[in-house]
Protein backbone atom coordinates (compact mmCIF):
# COMPACT_ATOMS: atom_id res chain seq x y z
CA UNK A 1 0.00 0.00 0.00
CA UNK A 2 1.46 3.31 -1.11
CA UNK A 3 -0.14 6.68 -0.53
CA UNK A 4 1.67 9.31 -2.60
CA UNK A 5 0.82 12.95 -1.89
CA UNK A 6 2.23 14.60 -4.97
CA UNK A 7 2.32 13.81 -8.68
CA UNK A 8 6.09 13.38 -8.44
CA UNK A 9 5.77 10.84 -5.62
CA UNK A 10 3.02 9.05 -7.51
CA UNK A 11 5.17 8.68 -10.63
CA UNK A 12 8.08 7.40 -8.54
CA UNK A 13 6.04 4.64 -6.90
CA UNK A 14 4.33 3.79 -10.20
CA UNK A 15 7.71 3.38 -11.90
CA UNK A 16 8.09 0.12 -9.95
CA UNK A 17 4.52 -1.05 -10.50
CA UNK A 18 3.67 -4.38 -12.08
CA UNK A 19 0.46 -5.40 -13.82
CA UNK A 20 -1.01 -6.75 -10.58
CA UNK A 21 -0.98 -3.31 -8.91
CA UNK A 22 -4.31 -1.52 -8.64
CA UNK A 23 -4.74 2.24 -8.66
CA UNK A 24 -7.29 3.56 -6.21
CA UNK A 25 -8.95 6.94 -6.62
CA UNK A 26 -12.37 7.62 -5.05
CA UNK A 27 -13.05 3.94 -4.40
CA UNK A 28 -16.60 3.81 -5.75
CA UNK A 29 -15.78 0.87 -8.05
CA UNK A 30 -12.72 -0.66 -6.48
CA UNK A 31 -14.05 -0.90 -2.93
CA UNK A 32 -16.93 -3.06 -4.18
CA UNK A 33 -14.46 -5.26 -6.06
CA UNK A 34 -12.38 -5.71 -2.92
CA UNK A 35 -15.41 -6.42 -0.74
CA UNK A 36 -16.94 -8.98 -3.07
CA UNK A 37 -13.59 -10.68 -3.50
CA UNK A 38 -13.45 -10.09 -7.25
CA UNK A 39 -10.04 -8.46 -6.79
CA UNK A 40 -7.28 -9.49 -4.40
CA UNK A 41 -4.50 -7.07 -5.23
CA UNK A 42 -1.13 -7.43 -3.51
CA UNK A 43 -0.26 -3.86 -4.27
CA UNK A 44 -2.55 -0.84 -4.18
CA UNK A 45 -1.58 2.75 -4.89
CA UNK A 46 -3.98 5.16 -3.25
CA UNK A 47 -3.96 8.31 -5.39
CA UNK A 48 -6.75 10.13 -3.54
CA UNK A 49 -4.21 12.27 -1.67
CA UNK A 50 -2.64 13.69 -4.85
CA UNK A 51 -4.66 16.89 -4.59
CA UNK A 52 -2.78 18.67 -7.37
CA UNK A 53 -4.64 16.43 -9.85
CA UNK A 54 -7.95 17.93 -8.76
CA UNK A 55 -8.43 20.94 -11.01
CA UNK A 56 -10.37 22.40 -13.90
CA UNK A 57 -8.60 25.00 -16.01
CA UNK A 58 -8.91 26.72 -19.34
CA UNK A 59 -6.18 25.86 -21.80
CA UNK A 60 -5.47 26.95 -25.34
CA UNK A 61 -8.33 25.59 -27.43
CA UNK A 62 -10.25 23.92 -24.67
CA UNK A 63 -10.49 22.76 -21.10
CA UNK A 64 -8.13 20.61 -19.05
CA UNK A 65 -9.63 18.52 -16.27
CA UNK A 66 -7.38 16.96 -13.63
CA UNK A 67 -7.95 13.23 -13.32
CA UNK A 68 -8.83 13.34 -9.62
CA UNK A 69 -11.63 15.83 -10.19
CA UNK A 70 -14.80 14.33 -8.80
CA UNK A 71 -18.18 14.49 -10.48
CA UNK A 72 -19.08 17.06 -7.82
CA UNK A 73 -16.00 19.15 -8.73
CA UNK A 74 -17.17 19.20 -12.36
CA UNK A 75 -20.70 20.22 -11.36
CA UNK A 76 -19.34 23.01 -9.16
CA UNK A 77 -17.01 24.38 -11.83
CA UNK A 78 -18.36 27.25 -13.91
CA UNK A 79 -15.59 26.56 -16.46
CA UNK A 80 -16.68 22.93 -16.81
CA UNK A 81 -20.36 23.84 -17.03
CA UNK A 82 -19.55 26.13 -19.92
CA UNK A 83 -16.80 24.25 -21.73
CA UNK A 84 -17.94 20.68 -21.16
CA UNK A 85 -21.71 20.99 -20.79
CA UNK A 86 -22.46 17.42 -21.81
CA UNK A 87 -19.90 16.01 -19.39
CA UNK A 88 -21.41 17.99 -16.52
CA UNK A 89 -24.85 16.73 -17.48
CA UNK A 90 -23.58 13.14 -17.36
CA UNK A 91 -21.63 13.75 -14.13
CA UNK A 92 -24.88 14.87 -12.51
CA UNK A 93 -26.51 11.56 -13.43
CA UNK A 94 -23.79 9.04 -12.57
CA UNK A 95 -25.30 8.37 -9.20
CA UNK A 96 -26.26 9.69 -5.80
CA UNK A 97 -24.75 12.78 -4.22
CA UNK A 98 -22.64 10.45 -2.06
CA UNK A 99 -21.17 8.87 -5.20
CA UNK A 100 -20.60 12.18 -6.98
CA UNK A 101 -18.46 13.31 -4.04
CA UNK A 102 -16.00 10.45 -4.58
CA UNK A 103 -16.26 9.20 -8.18
CA UNK A 104 -13.43 10.69 -10.22
CA UNK A 105 -12.83 11.34 -13.89
CA UNK A 106 -9.58 9.35 -13.85
CA UNK A 107 -11.18 6.48 -11.98
CA UNK A 108 -13.97 6.37 -14.52
CA UNK A 109 -11.45 6.27 -17.40
CA UNK A 110 -9.13 3.76 -15.74
CA UNK A 111 -11.89 1.35 -14.74
CA UNK A 112 -13.02 1.41 -18.38
CA UNK A 113 -16.41 0.04 -17.49
CA UNK A 114 -18.62 -0.54 -20.52
CA UNK A 115 -21.45 0.94 -18.41
CA UNK A 116 -19.63 4.21 -17.70
CA UNK A 117 -21.97 7.19 -17.99
CA UNK A 118 -19.11 9.59 -18.62
CA UNK A 119 -17.62 7.37 -21.32
CA UNK A 120 -19.94 8.08 -24.27
CA UNK A 121 -19.84 11.79 -23.48
CA UNK A 122 -16.04 11.89 -23.38
CA UNK A 123 -15.99 10.12 -26.73
CA UNK A 124 -18.47 12.54 -28.32
CA UNK A 125 -16.59 15.55 -26.91
CA UNK A 126 -13.34 14.29 -28.57
CA UNK A 127 -11.64 14.00 -25.18
CA UNK A 128 -7.92 13.30 -25.08
CA UNK A 129 -6.30 11.46 -22.19
CA UNK A 130 -2.89 12.61 -20.95
CA UNK A 131 -0.77 9.79 -19.58
CA UNK A 132 2.40 10.62 -17.66
CA UNK A 133 5.25 8.54 -16.29
CA UNK A 134 8.89 9.12 -15.39
CA UNK A 135 9.59 8.21 -19.04
CA UNK A 136 7.60 11.16 -20.32
CA UNK A 137 4.07 11.94 -21.35
CA UNK A 138 1.70 11.20 -24.21
CA UNK A 139 -1.83 12.06 -25.16
CA UNK A 140 -4.29 9.69 -26.78
CA UNK A 141 -7.89 10.06 -27.87
CA UNK A 142 -10.31 8.49 -25.45
CA UNK A 143 -11.58 6.17 -28.21
CA UNK A 144 -8.07 4.74 -28.51
CA UNK A 145 -7.46 4.79 -24.76
CA UNK A 146 -10.09 2.11 -24.17
CA UNK A 147 -9.03 -1.14 -25.79
CA UNK A 148 -11.62 -3.66 -24.63
CA UNK A 149 -13.59 -4.92 -21.66
CA UNK A 150 -12.25 -2.98 -18.69
CA UNK A 151 -8.99 -2.63 -20.61
CA UNK A 152 -7.00 0.46 -21.49
CA UNK A 153 -3.66 1.23 -23.09
CA UNK A 154 -2.26 2.70 -19.86
CA UNK A 155 1.13 1.13 -19.16
CA UNK A 156 1.88 -0.09 -15.61
CA UNK A 157 4.04 2.92 -14.80
CA UNK A 158 1.68 5.49 -16.30
CA UNK A 159 -0.77 7.74 -14.51
CA UNK A 160 -3.86 9.33 -16.04
CA UNK A 161 -2.91 12.93 -15.36
CA UNK A 162 -5.76 14.78 -17.02
CA UNK A 163 -8.31 14.93 -19.79
CA UNK A 164 -8.40 17.63 -22.45
CA UNK A 165 -11.77 18.64 -23.90
CA UNK A 166 -11.44 20.71 -27.09
CA UNK A 167 -13.77 23.69 -27.42
CA UNK A 168 -16.98 22.56 -29.11
CA UNK A 169 -18.16 24.20 -32.34
CA UNK A 170 -20.46 27.13 -31.54
CA UNK A 171 -23.40 25.82 -33.52
CA UNK A 172 -23.11 22.23 -32.34
CA UNK A 173 -26.14 20.67 -30.62
CA UNK A 174 -25.45 18.07 -27.96
CA UNK A 175 -27.48 15.62 -25.94
CA UNK A 176 -27.12 12.81 -23.44
CA UNK A 177 -29.62 10.20 -22.34
CA UNK A 178 -29.39 7.43 -19.80
CA UNK A 179 -31.79 4.57 -19.27
CA UNK A 180 -31.56 2.92 -15.87
CA UNK A 181 -33.76 1.18 -13.35
CA UNK A 182 -34.39 4.28 -11.31
CA UNK A 183 -34.34 7.96 -12.16
CA UNK A 184 -31.26 8.62 -10.13
CA UNK A 185 -28.35 6.50 -9.12
CA UNK A 186 -28.30 3.24 -10.91
CA UNK A 187 -25.98 1.50 -13.31
CA UNK A 188 -27.22 2.26 -16.78
CA UNK A 189 -28.86 -0.27 -19.07
CA UNK A 190 -28.17 1.94 -22.07
CA UNK A 191 -26.51 5.35 -22.26
CA UNK A 192 -26.13 7.45 -25.40
CA UNK A 193 -24.36 10.74 -26.13
CA UNK A 194 -24.78 12.66 -29.38
CA UNK A 195 -23.50 15.82 -31.05
CA UNK A 196 -24.41 17.24 -34.44
CA UNK A 197 -24.79 20.43 -36.43
CA UNK A 198 -27.63 21.37 -38.74
CA UNK A 199 -26.24 23.41 -41.61
CA UNK A 200 -28.64 24.58 -44.28
CA UNK A 201 -31.05 21.81 -43.34
CA UNK A 202 -28.31 19.18 -43.61
CA UNK A 203 -26.78 17.17 -40.76
CA UNK A 204 -23.06 17.72 -40.27
CA UNK A 205 -20.39 16.53 -37.86
CA UNK A 206 -22.54 13.82 -36.33
CA UNK A 207 -20.76 12.16 -33.42
CA UNK A 208 -22.36 9.54 -31.27
CA UNK A 209 -21.29 6.97 -28.70
CA UNK A 210 -23.05 4.53 -26.41
CA UNK A 211 -22.43 2.65 -23.18
CA UNK A 212 -23.71 -0.67 -21.84
CA UNK A 213 -24.28 -2.00 -25.36
CA UNK A 214 -20.90 -3.70 -25.93
CA UNK A 215 -17.80 -4.84 -24.04
CA UNK A 216 -16.56 -1.24 -24.13
CA UNK A 217 -17.86 2.23 -24.88
CA UNK A 218 -18.52 2.27 -28.63
CA UNK A 219 -18.79 4.96 -31.25
CA UNK A 220 -21.95 4.56 -33.32
CA UNK A 221 -19.99 4.85 -36.57
CA UNK A 222 -22.69 3.29 -38.73
CA UNK A 223 -25.11 5.91 -37.50
CA UNK A 224 -22.65 8.74 -38.03
CA UNK A 225 -21.96 7.67 -41.63
CA UNK A 226 -25.65 7.23 -42.43
CA UNK A 227 -26.59 10.71 -41.19
CA UNK A 228 -23.66 12.91 -42.17
CA UNK A 229 -24.51 15.19 -45.08
CA UNK A 230 -28.15 14.08 -45.16
CA UNK A 231 -31.39 16.01 -44.72
CA UNK A 232 -32.90 14.59 -41.53
CA UNK A 233 -36.25 12.85 -41.86
CA UNK A 234 -38.07 10.47 -39.58
CA UNK A 235 -37.57 7.61 -42.04
CA UNK A 236 -33.84 8.26 -42.40
CA UNK A 237 -33.29 8.48 -38.65
CA UNK A 238 -35.36 5.38 -38.02
CA UNK A 239 -33.41 3.31 -40.55
CA UNK A 240 -30.03 4.67 -39.47
CA UNK A 241 -30.58 3.98 -35.78
CA UNK A 242 -31.91 0.49 -36.51
CA UNK A 243 -28.82 -0.35 -38.57
CA UNK A 244 -26.57 1.13 -35.90
CA UNK A 245 -28.18 -0.88 -33.10
CA UNK A 246 -27.61 -4.01 -35.19
CA UNK A 247 -24.05 -3.29 -36.31
CA UNK A 248 -22.40 -0.98 -33.75
CA UNK A 249 -23.83 -2.63 -30.62
CA UNK A 250 -22.66 -5.98 -29.29
CA UNK A 251 -24.85 -6.32 -26.21
CA UNK A 252 -25.05 -9.27 -23.83
CA UNK A 253 -27.68 -10.68 -21.49
CA UNK A 254 -26.81 -9.93 -17.88
CA UNK A 255 -28.43 -9.17 -14.52
CA UNK A 256 -29.45 -5.69 -15.61
CA UNK A 257 -30.98 -6.41 -19.01
CA UNK A 258 -31.20 -8.67 -22.02
CA UNK A 259 -29.27 -8.11 -25.23
CA UNK A 260 -32.53 -7.79 -27.15
CA UNK A 261 -33.82 -5.09 -24.80
CA UNK A 262 -30.55 -3.19 -25.04
CA UNK A 263 -30.56 -3.20 -28.85
CA UNK A 264 -34.18 -2.06 -28.99
CA UNK A 265 -33.59 0.62 -26.36
CA UNK A 266 -30.42 1.87 -28.02
CA UNK A 267 -32.38 2.32 -31.24
CA UNK A 268 -35.23 4.21 -29.54
CA UNK A 269 -32.98 6.39 -27.41
CA UNK A 270 -30.65 7.30 -30.28
CA UNK A 271 -33.63 8.00 -32.53
CA UNK A 272 -35.28 10.28 -29.97
CA UNK A 273 -32.03 12.15 -29.34
CA UNK A 274 -31.39 12.81 -33.02
CA UNK A 275 -34.96 13.94 -33.70
CA UNK A 276 -34.81 16.28 -30.71
CA UNK A 277 -31.41 17.70 -31.64
CA UNK A 278 -32.36 18.09 -35.31
CA UNK A 279 -35.59 19.77 -34.25
CA UNK A 280 -37.91 17.35 -36.02
CA UNK A 281 -41.52 17.53 -34.87
CA UNK A 282 -43.32 14.65 -33.23
CA UNK A 283 -40.19 13.09 -31.83
CA UNK A 284 -42.13 11.16 -29.18
CA UNK B 1 4.15 -2.77 2.15
CA UNK B 2 1.21 -5.14 2.14
CA UNK B 3 -2.36 -3.97 1.75
CA UNK B 4 -3.14 -5.78 5.02
CA UNK B 5 -0.42 -4.11 7.07
CA UNK B 6 -1.98 -1.60 9.48
CA UNK B 7 -1.22 2.08 9.14
CA UNK B 8 -1.49 4.89 11.68
CA UNK B 9 -4.10 7.51 10.92
CA UNK B 10 -5.19 10.72 12.62
CA UNK B 11 -8.62 12.12 12.11
CA UNK B 12 -11.38 13.92 13.93
CA UNK B 13 -14.48 11.87 14.58
CA UNK B 14 -17.55 13.72 15.83
CA UNK B 15 -15.36 16.57 16.99
CA UNK B 16 -12.86 14.40 18.89
CA UNK B 17 -9.30 13.95 17.64
CA UNK B 18 -8.57 10.22 17.25
CA UNK B 19 -5.54 8.16 16.41
CA UNK B 20 -6.43 4.97 14.58
CA UNK B 21 -4.43 1.93 13.57
CA UNK B 22 -6.11 -0.04 10.83
CA UNK B 23 -5.46 -1.89 7.59
CA UNK B 24 -5.61 0.89 4.99
CA UNK B 25 -8.31 -0.61 2.81
CA UNK B 26 -10.74 -1.48 5.57
CA UNK B 27 -14.08 0.20 5.02
CA UNK B 28 -14.65 3.35 7.04
CA UNK B 29 -18.02 1.77 7.90
CA UNK B 30 -16.35 -1.21 9.64
CA UNK B 31 -13.84 0.91 11.52
CA UNK B 32 -16.63 3.16 12.80
CA UNK B 33 -18.83 0.27 13.88
CA UNK B 34 -16.37 -2.41 14.98
CA UNK B 35 -13.37 -0.46 16.27
CA UNK B 36 -15.06 2.67 17.59
CA UNK B 37 -18.45 1.26 18.59
CA UNK B 38 -20.30 3.88 16.56
CA UNK B 39 -23.06 1.52 15.49
CA UNK B 40 -25.52 4.25 14.54
CA UNK B 41 -24.14 4.04 11.01
CA UNK B 42 -25.84 1.07 9.33
CA UNK B 43 -24.78 -1.25 6.57
CA UNK B 44 -27.42 -1.78 3.91
CA UNK B 45 -26.24 -3.03 0.54
CA UNK B 46 -22.49 -2.71 1.02
CA UNK B 47 -21.99 -1.53 -2.54
CA UNK B 48 -22.92 2.13 -2.59
CA UNK B 49 -26.49 1.77 -3.84
CA UNK B 50 -28.58 2.35 -0.72
CA UNK B 51 -27.05 5.20 1.31
CA UNK B 52 -27.75 3.60 4.71
CA UNK B 53 -24.08 4.04 5.70
CA UNK B 54 -23.89 7.74 4.78
CA UNK B 55 -21.54 9.83 6.93
CA UNK B 56 -19.96 13.24 6.40
CA UNK B 57 -16.27 13.51 5.54
CA UNK B 58 -15.13 17.11 5.75
CA UNK B 59 -18.82 17.99 5.61
CA UNK B 60 -19.49 16.07 2.39
CA UNK B 61 -21.84 13.08 2.38
CA UNK B 62 -20.21 9.80 1.34
CA UNK B 63 -21.11 6.13 1.51
CA UNK B 64 -18.83 4.84 4.28
CA UNK B 65 -18.93 1.34 2.75
CA UNK B 66 -17.01 2.70 -0.25
CA UNK B 67 -14.41 4.76 1.60
CA UNK B 68 -11.18 3.01 2.56
CA UNK B 69 -10.22 4.18 6.02
CA UNK B 70 -6.82 5.41 4.83
CA UNK B 71 -8.64 8.12 2.87
CA UNK B 72 -9.97 9.80 6.01
CA UNK B 73 -6.47 10.46 7.33
CA UNK B 74 -6.38 14.13 8.42
CA UNK B 75 -10.12 14.45 7.76
CA UNK B 76 -13.10 15.28 9.90
CA UNK B 77 -15.75 12.54 10.03
CA UNK B 78 -19.27 13.13 11.32
CA UNK B 79 -21.60 10.23 12.03
CA UNK B 80 -25.19 10.20 13.23
CA UNK B 81 -23.79 10.14 16.80
CA UNK B 82 -22.23 13.56 16.22
CA UNK B 83 -23.82 16.88 17.06
CA UNK B 84 -25.82 19.08 14.74
CA UNK B 85 -28.53 16.55 13.82
CA UNK B 86 -31.00 17.51 16.54
CA UNK B 87 -33.27 19.64 14.36
CA UNK B 88 -33.48 17.06 11.59
CA UNK B 89 -34.05 14.26 14.08
CA UNK B 90 -36.88 16.18 15.72
CA UNK B 91 -38.54 16.70 12.34
CA UNK B 92 -38.26 13.00 11.46
CA UNK B 93 -39.78 12.11 14.86
CA UNK B 94 -42.63 14.53 14.53
CA UNK B 95 -43.54 13.64 10.95
CA UNK B 96 -43.10 9.87 11.08
CA UNK B 97 -39.97 9.85 8.92
CA UNK B 98 -38.73 6.60 10.50
CA UNK B 99 -40.27 3.16 10.27
CA UNK B 100 -37.98 0.14 10.77
CA UNK B 101 -35.09 2.55 11.26
CA UNK B 102 -32.31 0.99 9.20
CA UNK B 103 -32.25 3.73 6.57
CA UNK B 104 -32.94 6.49 9.10
CA UNK B 105 -29.37 7.46 10.12
CA UNK B 106 -28.40 7.76 6.45
CA UNK B 107 -31.56 9.73 5.66
CA UNK B 108 -30.89 12.14 8.52
CA UNK B 109 -27.21 12.63 7.67
CA UNK B 110 -28.11 13.21 4.02
CA UNK B 111 -30.92 15.60 4.92
CA UNK B 112 -28.51 17.68 6.98
CA UNK B 113 -25.98 17.71 4.12
CA UNK B 114 -28.75 18.82 1.75
CA UNK B 115 -29.87 21.65 4.08
CA UNK B 116 -26.29 22.86 4.51
CA UNK B 117 -25.70 22.75 0.76
CA UNK B 118 -28.87 24.74 0.01
CA UNK B 119 -27.94 27.26 2.67
CA UNK B 120 -24.40 27.57 1.29
CA UNK B 121 -25.79 28.18 -2.21
CA UNK B 122 -28.48 30.50 -0.89
CA UNK B 123 -30.92 28.25 -2.78
CA UNK B 124 -34.53 27.48 -1.96
CA UNK B 125 -35.37 24.36 0.03
CA UNK B 126 -37.96 22.63 -2.14
CA UNK B 127 -39.36 19.17 -2.77
CA UNK B 128 -37.50 18.74 -6.06
CA UNK B 129 -34.09 19.36 -4.50
CA UNK B 130 -34.96 17.13 -1.51
CA UNK B 131 -35.89 14.29 -3.86
CA UNK B 132 -32.64 14.67 -5.74
CA UNK B 133 -30.54 14.89 -2.58
CA UNK B 134 -32.13 11.78 -1.10
CA UNK B 135 -32.20 9.80 -4.37
CA UNK B 136 -29.31 7.67 -3.19
CA UNK B 137 -30.97 6.72 0.10
CA UNK B 138 -33.31 3.77 -0.18
CA UNK B 139 -36.08 2.94 2.29
CA UNK B 140 -37.24 -0.67 2.08
CA UNK B 141 -40.36 0.24 4.10
CA UNK B 142 -41.08 2.66 1.25
CA UNK B 143 -41.76 5.48 3.68
CA UNK B 144 -40.65 8.10 1.20
CA UNK B 145 -43.62 10.44 1.46
CA UNK B 146 -43.13 10.90 5.18
CA UNK B 147 -39.37 11.04 4.84
CA UNK B 148 -39.65 13.88 2.33
CA UNK B 149 -42.21 15.64 4.52
CA UNK B 150 -39.80 15.30 7.45
CA UNK B 151 -36.89 16.63 5.41
CA UNK B 152 -38.87 19.66 4.30
CA UNK B 153 -40.08 20.23 7.86
CA UNK B 154 -36.47 20.06 9.07
CA UNK B 155 -35.73 23.05 6.89
CA UNK B 156 -38.06 25.08 9.07
CA UNK B 157 -36.44 23.89 12.33
CA UNK B 158 -33.27 25.46 13.60
CA UNK B 159 -30.58 22.76 13.46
Amino acid sequence: MQRPRTLEQALEVLARATSSARLLAGGTDLMVEFETGRTHPDVVFDLWGVKELRYVRAENGGLRLGSLSTCRDLLDSALAREGADLLVLAADEVGAEQIKNRATLGGNLGTASPASDLGPVLSVLRARVRLVSLRGEREVSVDDFWTGYRATQRANDELIESVFIPTCPRDERRGFRKVGTRRAQSISKVVVAMALRVDGGVLQGVRSAAGSVAERIVRLSTLERALDGQRPSRALVSDATRDSARVDARPIDDVRSTARYRRATLQRVAEGLILDLAGIEGAH
Amino acid sequence: MSVQEPVDLRCTINGVARELRAAPLRRLLDVLRDDLGLTGTKEGCGEGECGACTVLVNGEPVNSCLVPVCQVDACSVTTIEGSGFEGVQAAFLEHGGAQCGICTPGMIVMTRAWLEERSRLGAAVDLESARKALAGNLCRCTGYAKILTSALAAAAVKP
